[in-house]
């Protein structure tokens, strides 16, 4: 009996100094939880801020947040963003594919021929259509080779691991068979300006108007999903939290344009263009818009369509989803093709960067997009992904290379970090969603 | 009463399934009227549901011939059955986790609109409507269904099967994973669809539960049908026998029936 009254009086104090700490944390994620915002994007978001200005500070001179790093660091993630929004549903649906590096090369080596040696002779040197016939080509072979390892997986039932690391031998052999190993370059001029560089940026105003147009698009997609959910009578979201949402995701956009504006050209090349002590923002570059253009599309896509909807299904459930009618050889064909086309396109950047087709391009790649992807949210479980993660964890792994580099930081000592940093990630989603699951 | 003297409304004749040498199922004949519960009963191999599957187009049948409303069909895929009517609740749920509940009901059967595109507030307020019927309790429509509990699960599987206006339900085990509350809610939903005429062929282990919900039984034993009986003309210990022992009511005999015990 004493001792019970004992354990009861020494309990007692404890709960009112719990409480108050207990009742604030709650109240953050209750917060979250009401504005119906997704508690992971938040917290990858938090990581990339707090990379950024960690770098910032411990960087020599501070360079790390300055207009002309963050625009060289929007541009060298892009290669690996657009093909890790692919990876994402190659992964959802279970599969892996470790031949992006090398359908890179076999693919940037094959456009750049088509530029390089090929069209030159039919239609003429540096021709208007030029770039879209080799970019059209690179399209179709790195989907045409996508849908063929798709086939072998879904349909001969061969392991995706084995099938793509066939690939990863073959068409890396493939690239260097193709010019017997020699480097092909130039590309041609207006292809050049798919891989960014001075000219291949759409300018101060352009970037302005389309930031601007981001902002009308983000207030029109709250718009049209909360009037059809109202349409039905369902929950809305707190008018509060949808305010407040909208004038932060605008805000951002705006500070970011601003922020990458005052990159300006190098005042050699304003001279030569006429406008010598001009400040000319060079604006977003090509391969940051068609990164972001690729996210858009890739997530309405895993989102709004059949399709997307069915690579889940798939993921969460093979048996479930074959039972319940969907074509689930098809629909992993599809995704391995998707992949392929998304090859092609970062290949067409990455040769227009370098402004050379080597058989060496696009080496390594494939843990890169993997890794952007898994540090993105994307389970190997399966079922488990999403694109705008896919691009946020390309930016994070590209933002820690950038900052070291800055910092002096050699080879070796960059991939220990970003081996930690993904095994890291990894473990925190791991127990958060097991804490999140009981 | 039900009236048998129609066209029964499902039909398997003389079905055979070998998994290698081995006969899962032999030149087994069963039948199901409108707005009858069949309930297929037997021992763990006995080919319960390797013969249901035949119908439900998850393992096509090595011979013999399925009738629906009189008319032979040819079953050789899961959408093949969905396209005559027939639904399938699993005995392993068949949900996809990651998915919420409105995504589970209509996979593979999405509602669009007109530009294709997924229609997730209509399949939410569809799912909204069915489980008003179904199961009022139920809450959780924006959640992967991975979170829900066994019988919240369990309704979405029938949500899913008695949505697209099956006419032949197979439920292969559907109270195995639920506690005693839950069994009775999926009982009364059984009794319920009856009403609406639909037939079910009903799995299970249990023989409670089998007498409770079942018109006729079917046992099975070593891949073949040990007989058909109407359930108020036998007892729980002549349908145990031809379980356990395979013998038919007449052919059971006060020892037997002691032995069993």
């Amino acid at each position: 009996m004493a001792e019970t009254k004992v354990s009861t009086a020494e309990r007692e104090p404890e709960t009112p100094a719990t409480e108050p700490e207990e009742a604030g944390r709650r109240s953050l994620k209750d917060l979250l939880r009401a504005a119906e915002v997704d508690g992971r994007l938040v917290g990858m978001l938090v990581a990339l801020a707090i990379i950024w200005v960690v770098f910032h500070i411990i960087t020599p001179n501070h360079t790390f947040l300055t207009p002309r790093n963050m625009w060289n660091l929007s541009v060298q993630t892009a290669v690996v963003a657009i093909m890790a929004t692919g990876m994402v549903l190659i992964i959802v649906t279970r599969n892996i594919d470790l031949s992006v590096g090398a359908v890179m090369a076999a693919v940037g080596m094959a456009m750049a021929i088509v530029q390089h040696d090929w069209l030159p002779k039919w239609i003429g040197f540096d021709h208007p259509l030029t770039w879209v016939i080799a970019v059209a080509v690179g399209l179709v072979l790195g989907a045409a080779i996508g849908a063929f390892q798709g086939t072998i997986v879904a349909y001969v039932g061969v392991p995706s691991f084995i099938v793509t690391l066939g690939g990863f031998l073959v068409w890396r052999g493939v690239a260097w068979w193709m010019a017997s190993g020699q480097t092909i370059a130039p590309m041609d001029t207006l292809f050049r300006n798919l891989g960014g560089g001075s000219t291949g940026t759409v300018g101060g105003t352009w970037s302005w108007i389309l930031g601007i147009a981001a902002c009308v698009g983000i207030v029109l997609l709250q718009f049209t999903k909360r009037r059809q959910r109202d349409r039905y009578g369902f929950r809305l979201r707190p008018m509060w939290a949808e305010l407040t949402i909208a004038v932060i995701a605008c805000g951002a956009v705006l500070l970011l344009v601003g922020f990458l504006n005052r990159y300006y050209l190098p005042p050699a090349l304003a001279a030569q263009a006429g406008k010598a002590g001009q400040n000319i923002s060079l604006g977003l570059a090509y391969p940051v818009l068609i990164a972001i253009g690729v996210g858009i599309v890739m997530t309405f896509i895993a989102t709004r369509r059949r399709f997307g909807r069915y690579v889940y299904g798939i993921g969460g459930n093979p048996d479930a989803a074959e039972l319940a009618g969907i074509k689930t050889r098809r629909t992993i064909v599809k995704t391995f093709t998707l992949m392929g086309l998304l090859v092609g396109l970062a290949a067409a950047v990455q040769i227009a960067r370098l402004n050379a087709a080597v058989s060496s391009l696009g080496t390594g790649m494939e843990l890169n997009v993997i890794a952007a992807a898994v540090i993105g949210g994307t389970s190997f479980a399966g079922g488990v992904g999403t694109i705008v993660g896919a691009l946020l964890g390309a930016l994070i792994m590209q933002s820690l290379v950038s900052g070291m580099v800055l910092m002096g930081i050699e080879a070796p000592l960059q991939d220990i970090v970003v081996g930690i940093v993904l095994v890291l990630a990894v473990t925190l989603d791991t127990i958060f969603r097991r804490r999140a699951a009981t | 009463m039900i009236d048998r003297s129609g066209t029964p409304l499902v039909e398997l004749r003389d079905i055979r399934v070998a998994f290698g040498g081995v006969h899962a199922v032999r030149d087994v004949t069963v039948d199901l009227y409108p707005g009858e519960v069949v309930g297929l009963v037997g021992g763990n191999g006995a080919g319960k549901t390797t013969l249901i599957r035949t119908l439900s187009g998850a393992h096509p049948a090595d011979s013999g011939q399925i009738l629906i409303d009189g008319e032979p069909v040819t079953i050789s895929h899961p959408r093949d059955a969905k396209a005559l009517g027939v639904e399938t609740i699993y005995q392993n749920l068949a949900l996809a986790d990651n998915i919420d509940a409105p995504g589970n009901v209509f996979l593979g059967r999405e509602l669009t609109t007109r530009f294709g595109n997924l229609d997730d507030s209509a399949m939410e307020d569809a799912t909204r409507k069915l489980m008003g019927r179904l199961n009022p309790k139920f809450q959780n429509f924006v959640v992967p269904v991975a979170s829900l509990s066994g019988g919240q699960r369990q309704s979405v599987a029938i949500a899913r099967a008695v949505h697209f206006n099956a006419r032949i339900l197979i439920m292969d085990e559907p109270t195995a994973a639920l506690g005693p509350a839950e069994t009775r809610q999926v009982g009364d939903l059984i009794k319920q669809l009856r009403e609406e005429g639909l037939g079910i062929f009903l799995i299970s282990h249990d023989i409670h539960d089998v007498f409770d919900l079942s018109d006729r039984i079917s046992v099975m034993l070593q891949g073949k049908l040990v007989g058909t009986v109407d359930k108020t003309e036998v007892t729980t210990d002549e349908v145990l026998a031809m379980i356990i022992l395979g013998k038919r009511p007449g052919e059971v005999t006060q020892k037997d029936l002691a032995d069993l015990h």
